[in-house]
């Protein structure tokens, strides 16, 4: 019998209603596979094995009972980026000034899960304050990569991404600011997404970028991550930036295909700079897309090249000002100064780590007197024409697609050296933020040195359906059904049951 | 634009205290990033508004009734320094009756 910890969300929901399956088993075999790959990964900052033995007692208790279902999620084991708040469950966004917080209460997409009958199994690590793109910048130590631990995840989610890869949770939330779902889900071979700018509430989730920043899911199937997001979407009064829009189903059109759809290959993004076998695999499922009967036309959006520059202007700057909350007063870290100014400088010139502190500066200095209309101004400028050009893009098709990540999966340390050499790794990303559009990534395959492959799917705002639409097709035709060597090599070592 | 950053004034407006060394090492970091970004400035902008959120919303409001708020208690049981429910700091004015900061 398969493993517990390898069945995908929808499969293990249906052993779950068929009484195959206890939540409490599923749990269990969950954390025996983080038991042995944890020691590898470090994908988990916290494991809560009391209170999601507690969510899985409760989701056997009211199916034995004869009760409906909690949800769509019920019994389903999920880990939540440690940027999102836990009620009395350690919250640290990986860096040390929010060391031993517990949140008074939950985030809204967090108490929606628990809702829909989730069982929350831990907090995942990230790039400090969700600052990074390998999960290196953890004050808590890196995590690996379940396809070769030399690599990173990717990140600013790597924790999220890994677990999932590996087995340690069917899904879990991350946060995408600049790609930090879909880059992650690439590097780790998973499927990520990122929803339409308030889509699902940010009330709970520790502020970086406020006008980029959404949570989105990670499952290893396109369906697995429509039903983790139907249960954390919908508008909240906690967050006025929530848009109150009935949430559709999502899952009506995963069996439409593609025929009759017109596919926009983003010019600007297939660039050299795109490795080729990156670059080869996604023409060849675009070659498969057009045998499905879809159009496939290039597109160029000139300004998807200002991206990057508009991205490190307006996220620096807004995270200057959300981050001043940290200053050793309500919560966290205190280093102790003989003023209250000096406390608070010495409390953030140790509680964050460098990289924090790099993007802080820079929105200090871009928003600062002389300096706020060519910086961050302009950026909000350019940002309105990129807008206008996708909105113009759309006019003339239904998705767009690109890779998601220009390389595969890098070795650890081989990009901390040059913040702009990391920065480069959201370049496809970046775009969807910006503008607030929906868009996902999923694995198209394996490259030679046996790293998953991705593809990055685009739709227009509140384009969610057609956006699953072409990933499903997508997902079919990729036929990935490969596993990360960690996942595998745990299931078949002789005595790997602990 | 010369980008020329006087990364002390800037750490001093952020709050973060930083030693020479530190500083420096910010400094060129953050002058290459921006000497990166500065390319915005070649796009025409002309009559562009800015856009400050993607989907811009005005006016998000709800029925105005009371709802239960935080506990106190537990808001206050994650703060460095408390005394008599309220949060504590350190002097906020100096010995000679001048605001510090």
């Amino acid at each position: 019998m398969t493993d517990p910890a390898d069945l995908t969300i929808p499969e293990a929901g249906a052993a779950l209603r068929r009484r195959e399956l206890t939540a409490v088993e599923l749990l269990d075999a969950v954390l025996q596979r983080a038991a042995v790959t944890e020691a590898h990964l470090h994908a988990y900052l916290t494991i809560d094995r009391s209170g999601a033995l507690d969510a899985a007692e409760l989701a056997d208790a009211t199916l034995a009972s004869g009760a409906t279902p909690l949800g769509p999620l019920h019994g389903i084991p999920v880990a939540l980026k440690d940027n999102l708040c836990t009620r009395g469950v350690e919250t640290t966004c990986s860096s040390q000034i929010l060391a031993g917080y517990e949140p008074p209460y939950d985030a809204t997409v967090v108490q929606r899960l628990r809702e829909a009958g989730a069982v929350v199994v831990g907090k995942t690590n990230l790039d400090e304050f969700a600052m990074g793109s390998s999960t290196e910048n953890s004050a808590y130590g890196v995590t690996r990569n379940p396809w070769d631990p030399e690599r990173v995840p990717g990140g600013s989610s790597g924790g999220s991404a890994a677990a999932v890869a590996a087995g340690s949770a069917l899904g879990a939330l991350g946060t995408d600011t600049g790609g930090s779902v879909r880059q992650p889900a690439a590097l780790c071979g998973v499927v990520g997404m990122k929803p339409t700018y308030g889509l699902a509430s940010r009330y709970g989730l520790i502020a970086f970028a406020s006008s980029l920043d959404q949570v989105g899911p990670f499952a290893r199937t396109v369906a697995g991550a429509v039903t983790l997001l139907e249960a954390i979407a919908g508008w909240d009064p906690k967050d006025a930036t929530s848009i109150p829009h009935d949430v559709p189903d999502f899952s009506g059109s995963l069996d439409a295909g593609v025929a009759g759809l017109t596919i926009g290959v983003v010019e600007e993004l297939s660039s050299d700079a795109i490795e080729p076998e990156v670059r080869a695999q996604i023409g060849a499922m675009l070659d498969r897309l057009a045998d499905r009967g879809a159009e496939i036309v290039p597109v160029s959006i000139p300004l998807v090249d200002m991206g990057l520059s508009v991205y490190y202007l307006i996220a620096p700057a807004e995270c200057s000002a959300n981050l001043a909350r940290f200053d050793g007063v309500r919560y966290g870290l205190r280093v102790d100064g003989e003023t209250t100014e000096e406390m608070m400088a010495n409390t953030r010139g140790e509680g964050f780590g460098a990289e924090v502190i790099r993007r802080v500066l820079l929105g200090t200095y871009a928003l600062s007197a002389g300096y706020y209309d060519a910086f961050y101004g302009q950026a909000q400028r350019v940002r309105t024409l990129m807008r206008q050009a996708f909105t113009a893009a759309y006019d003339e098709v239904d998705v767009l697609v690109s890779a998601t990540s220009p390389t595969t999966a890098f070795r650890i340390g081989e990009k901390t050296a040059d913040p702009l050499t990391m920065y480069y790794s959201d370049v496809c990303s970046i775009p969807s933020n910006l503008v607030g559009d929906p868009a996902i990534s999923l694995p198209l395959g394996l490259d030679e040195a046996g790293l998953p492959t991705a593809i990055q799917v685009m739709a227009p705002a509140l384009g969610e359906e057609r956006l699953f639409q072409v990933a499903a097709e997508i997902e079919r035709l990729a036929g990935f059904t490969a596993r990360a060597r960690l996942a595998t090599s745990v299931v078949t070592a002789p005595g790997a049951s602990v | 634009m010369p980008i020329d950053i006087d990364i002390a004034k800037v750490a001093k407006l952020a709050r973060i205290a930083l030693d020479d060394d530190e500083l420096a090492g910010y400094q060129e970091q953050c002058t290459l990033i921006l000497e990166h970004a500065e390319r915005v400035q070649s796009v025409d902008t002309e009559g562009v508004p800015p856009t400050a959120h993607a989907f811009p919303m005005v006016n998000s409001f709800r029925d105005d009734v009371v709802e239960a708020s935080l506990d106190r208690t537990e808001v206050l049981a994650m703060a460095p320094d408390t005394e008599e429910g309220y949060f504590r700091v350190p002097a906020i004015l100096g010995d000679d009756g001048e605001a510090s900061t």
